[in-house]
C-alpha cells in the first residue's frame, strides 16, 4: 500500500503535467495568434438553443421551402442549396454565431415567402426557393475545411455563406477556389484575404476589421484635437493585435506627438482584468482602445465601471454595439461605441432596416446585432447577384461564372445601407464606419441612446483597390476622402 | 512607491480568487488522492447559481446587501448538493483504480457538468454585477478600486482562516491532516475513511462554489468559465505542493504577485511569467514548495 501510494503520487505528478499540457493546448484556452475567433469548448458539440422560446432547429437542418408558384426560370434547380456556417456552440456562439443564424433563418423564410420589401420582393432567388443547411463553425480551421468539402462534395450545395473566425476564412478561401464553389464570407475580420491574393469564387460582403479602427482614430481626434496619450487593452491573438495596431498607427499618423502609455494583451477569455485596469487607471491615458468582444467585453465593462475608468478616460469599444441590448440601462455614459460598420444602433434609418429589425425582434425579442446585419448583407448580396445574372442571361438560370461576373463590383441595398463590392477586384465590400457616444437610457428602446454620431464614408476609411491596408495607413491614408 | 502598493493590491486580489479554488483542489487531492479535473465545474456551478439568484433578488427590489448572504447561501447549497452526489456517485467507485483511470473519470465528469450547465442555464450570459457595484470605491495607492475587491480578499481570508482553524484545531480537521500525511497509519488507527472523504470533498466543493459565487458579480457568467479557472488553479497547486492547503495559499500569493508585477511592468510576459514560476518550482522542488518529501518505503 505504501509503495502503491508513492507510486501513484509519482504517476499523478506525470498525469498532472500531461493534463496541464493538454489544458494549455486544448482548444478552449488557445490564444494562439493565428487561431482567430474559433476556439470551441472542450465539450461535445451541442447546437446552441436560440435565445428565445422559439427554438430554432439545431444542427444541419434544411429549412424546408415550399415549391414556389412563381414562374420558374428556365434551367433553374428546384431549390438553391446554401450551406450556412456560423458558430452554434462555443464562446462565440451566443454573441455572434446565434444572432447570425437567427437573422439568416428569419430572412430566408421571408424571402421564400416573398415578403421582403422591394427590391427583394421576388420569391426566393429569382423565384427559386432557398434551402439552407446550417453547420456549426466550432472546431477549428481544419475541421471547417473538412466541413466545407462535405458541403461541396456530398451535400452539393450551390454556394456557401459563412465564417466568423478569420482563421476559418483564411483556411477555407483557398479550398473554395480549388473546388470552384461560390463562397461568401460574411463576418470574419482579417484584411489579409483579398490583399494577399486574388480570388475568383470567394466574395466578402462586409468591410474588414481595419477600417473601424481607422474610423475610431478619426473620431477620437475630432472629439479631442489636442489628444496627447492613448492606451489599449486587446485580446492576445490576431484580432486583438491587428485591431490595436491599426488604431495606434492611425492615431500616430494623424497626430504624431501622441504618446502610447500602455499596451495590454490579456489572453482570450481571461475574464479577470483587475490588474490591467489598475495599470490603465495609474497611467491615466486620455483615450483607451479595446476590440474586446462577447463575454470578455462585458466583463471588462462590468469591472471598469465601478472604478470610474469611463469618467477618467474616453474608452473606445470597436464591437461595443453588441453589449448595448445586453447591459441595458447599466451601460456607463461616455463610451465611444462602434459596430463594425453601420449596424445595430448605428444602422441607417431606412424602410428596409426598419423592416429587418421588426421581423427579427418579432421572432427573437432582442434586436439584431452586427453579425445579424453581416449575414443579411451576404444573403441579399447573393440574391442581388443571382437576379442580376438572370436578367443578363435573358431570363434564363445563370451559370456559376455568370453569377460571379454579376457579383463583381455589384452595388446592392441592405439594412446597413448600400453595399459596394469595391475592393479585391470587385470581391471585397466597403462600408462606412459609424461611431457614437453612449448617453442616457431610453426606456422606449431599452438601451442607452447614442449621441454625437458621426459617419465616416467608405472612401474615408477604406484603402483604394490594390493597396494593402497597413501600407495605406503607413503612407498617411493616400486617396482618403473624408468630410 | 504607489506602483508598488498597486502591484501588491492587484496581486492580493488575484491571489484571493485563486486561493479559494486551489485550496479545495489540493485538499481533495490530499485526502482522496484524486486530482479532480471537474473542480472548475464546481466553481462554474457556484457562479451560475449565485448569478441567477442575485438577478432574481434584485428584480424583486429586496434589501441590496442581502445579496451577499444569498451568494454565500448559493455556494454552500451547491457544495452540499453536488459534493456528496459526486463523491458518493462517482469517486467512491474509483478510489483504488489506476490514477490515469481516475483522471479520465473526472475529466468526463467535467464534460458532463459543462453540458449540464448549458442544459440548465442555456448558453447566454448572466449579468449579476449589482453586488459588485453596490459598495462603491476605495482609493488605494492613488487609484480607485472597487470596494468589492476588498470584500473578496476578506472572503478568502475568512475561508482560509476558517480552514486553518478547522484542520489544526478540531479533531476532525486533525484527522484530515493525518490522512494527508500518512493515509496508511491513519487507516490502521481506525479513521473512518469514507466519512472523511465525503466531508473533505464536500468542503472542497463548497470552497470552489464560494469562489465562483463571489466572482460571478464581476463577470459575464457564460459557458467556458470553468476552463479558465482550472488551468491556473493547477499551476497554483503544483507550485504549493499537491495536497498542501498552506502551499496553495503561498502558491496563490506567488502567482498573483508575479502576474500583477508583470501586468504593470512587462504586460507581454504576463502568462509566461506564471508558468516560468511553475517550471522553476518543478525543477528545484518537484514535489512543490510545501509538500513533504515522500519517503519511499518498501
Amino acid at each position: 500500500m505504501v509503495t502503491f501510494v508513492s507510486f501513484s503520487r509519482h504517476c499523478l505528478s506525470w498525469g498532472l503535467i500531461f493534463v496541464l499540457a493538454l489544458a494549455a493546448c486544448a482548444p478552449p484556452a488557445t490564444p494562439a495568434p493565428t487561431v482567430a475567433l474559433t476556439v470551441p469548448p472542450a465539450t461535445p458539440t451541442v447546437a446552441a438553443p436560440a435565445p428565445t422560446p422559439t427554438a430554432a432547429p439545431a444542427g444541419p437542418t434544411p429549412t424546408g421551402a415550399p415549391p414556389s408558384p412563381t414562374p420558374a426560370v428556365p434551367g433553374a434547380p428546384a431549390a438553391l442549396k446554401i450551406g450556412i456556417v456560423t458558430f452554434l456552440s462555443g464562446p462565440a456562439a451566443s454573441p455572434f454565431g446565434v444572432p447570425a443564424r437567427n437573422a439568416a433563418e428569419v430572412l430566408i423564410e421571408n424571402l421564400n415567402a416573398g415578403k421582403v420589401p422591394a427590391p427583394y420582393n421576388q420569391k426566393g432567388i429569382g423565384g427559386v426557393p432557398i434551402q439552407a443547411i446550417y453547420v456549426d463553425e466550432a472546431g477549428g480551421a481544419e475541421k471547417q475545411v473538412a466541413e466545407f468539402r462535405r458541403l461541396a462534395l456530398e451535400e452539393k450545395v450551390n454556394l456557401v455563406i459563412g465564417y466568423i473566425s478569420s482563421a476559418d476564412c483564411l483556411a477555407v478561401a483557398p479550398v473554395a477556389e480549388e473546388l470552384k464553389v461560390l463562397t461568401v464570407l460574411f463576418d470574419c475580420g482579417t484584411n489579409q484575404i483579398f490583399e494577399e491574393r486574388d480570388y475568383k469564387y470567394v466574395f466578402r460582403t462586409h468591410a474588414h476589421q481595419v477600417i473601424e479602427n481607422v474610423g475610431a482614430a478619426r473620431y477620437i481626434l475630432r472629439a479631442k484635437p489636442n489628444l496627447r496619450s492613448i492606451a489599449g487593452i486587446n485580446q492576445n491573438y490576431a484580432w486583438g493585435q491587428d485591431s490595436w495596431a491599426a488604431f495606434r498607427d492611425s492615431v500616430k499618423k494623424l497626430k504624431p506627438d501622441v504618446q502610447v502609455v500602455g499596451e495590454h494583451f490579456p489572453r482570450l477569455y481571461a475574464g479577470e482584468y483587475s490588474a490591467e485596469l489598475s495599470a490603465l487607471l495609474a497611467a491615466r491615458p486620455e483615450v483607451i482602445h479595446s476590440s474586446f468582444w462577447g463575454g470578455d467585453l462585458e466583463s471588462l465593462v462590468i469591472q471598469a465601471a465601478p472604478r470610474g475608468l469611463f469618467q477618467q478616460s474616453i474608452v473606445v469599444l470597436t464591437t461595443g454595439d453588441t453589449m448595448l441590448p445586453r447591459l441595458g440601462r447599466d451601460v456607463p455614459k461616455g463610451i465611444v461605441i462602434a459596430a463594425r460598420g453601420p449596424h445595430g444602433a448605428l444602422a441607417p434609418k431606412t424602410p428596409l432596416n426598419d423592416w429587418f429589425v421588426k421581423i427579427y425582434k418579432d421572432r427573437y425579442v432582442v434586436r439584431p446585432v452586427y453579425p445579424s446585419y453581416h449575414i443579411a448583407q451576404a444573403i441579399l448580396g447573393v440574391k442581388a447577384a443571382y437576379e442580376k445574372a438572370i436578367a443578363a442571361n435573358g431570363g434564363k438560370w445563370p451559370t456559376q461564372d455568370q453569377v460571379i461576373a454579376a457579383f463583381e463590383h455589384l452595388e446592392f441595398e441592405t439594412p446597413s445601407g448600400v453595399i459596394r463590392m469595391a475592393l479585391g477586384k470587385g470581391h471585397q465590400a466597403v462600408e462606412p464606419v459609424v461611431l457614437g457616444i453612449t448617453g442616457d437610457f431610453d426606456p422606449a428602446i431599452g438601451e442607452v441612446k447614442l449621441t454625437d454620431v458621426i459617419e465616416f464614408p467608405a472612401e474615408c476609411v477604406n484603402p483604394p483597390d490594390g493597396m494593402k491596408t497597413p501600407d495605406w495607413i503607413a503612407q498617411g491614408f493616400p486617396g482618403a476622402k473624408c468630410p | 512607491m504607489e506602483t508598488l502598493v498597486i502591484i501588491l493590491i492587484d496581486g492580493l486580489v488575484y491571489a484571493s480568487w485563486l486561493f479559494l479554488i486551489a485550496v479545495g483542489l489540493t485538499l481533495i487531492y490530499g485526502v482522496l488522492r484524486i486530482l479532480n479535473l471537474a473542480h472548475g465545474s464546481l466553481y462554474a456551478l457556484g457562479a451560475y447559481a449565485a448569478a441567477s439568484l442575485v438577478i432574481r433578488y434584485f428584480d424583486r427590489g429586496l434589501w441590496p446587501p442581502g445579496s451577499y448572504f444569498l451568494m454565500l447561501g448559493a455556494a454552500v447549497a451547491v457544495g452540499l448538493l453536488a459534493g456528496p452526489f459526486i463523491e458518493r456517485g462517482l469517486l467512491r467507485r474509483i478510489y483504488n483504480r489506476d490514477p490515469v483511470y481516475q483522471l479520465l473519470a473526472t475529466y468526463s465528469l467535467f464534460l458532463i457538468l459543462e453540458d449540464f450547465i448549458k442544459l440548465v442555464w442555456g448558453v447566454n450570459p448572466y449579468f449579476a454585477y449589482k453586488p459588485a457595484w453596490l459598495l462603491g470605491q476605495v482609493w488605494l495607492g492613488g487609484i480607485p478600486y472597487p470596494a468589492y475587491s476588498v470584500l473578496l480578499i476578506g472572503v478568502a481570508l475568512l475561508a482560509g482562516g476558517g480552514l486553518w482553524f478547522f484542520i489544526r484545531r478540531t479533531r476532525t480537521g486533525r484527522l484530515v491532516v493525518a490522512m494527508i500525511y500518512d493515509p496508511e497509519i491513519s487507516m490502521a488507527l481506525g479513521v473512518n475513511v469514507p466519512r472523511l472523504s465525503l466531508l473533505t470533498f464536500t468542503l472542497g466543493a463548497i470552497l470552489a462554489a464560494l469562489g465562483g459565487a463571489f466572482t460571478a458579480p464581476t463577470l459575464s457568467v457564460a459557458p467556458g468559465i470553468s476552463v479558465e479557472v482550472i488551468v491556473l488553479a493547477f499551476a497554483v497547486v503544483v507550485i504549493g505542493g499537491l495536497g498542501s492547503p498552506e502551499g496553495s495559499a503561498i502558491g496563490a500569493l506567488l502567482v498573483g504577485l508575479v502576474r500583477a508585477l508583470m501586468v504593470h511592468q512587462r504586460p507581454e510576459l504576463e502568462l509566461f511569467a506564471i508558468y516560468l514560476v511553475m517550471a522553476l518550482v518543478l525543477l528545484i522542488r518537484p514535489q512543490g514548495l510545501f509538500a513533504r518529501e515522500e519517503v519511499r518505503r518498501v
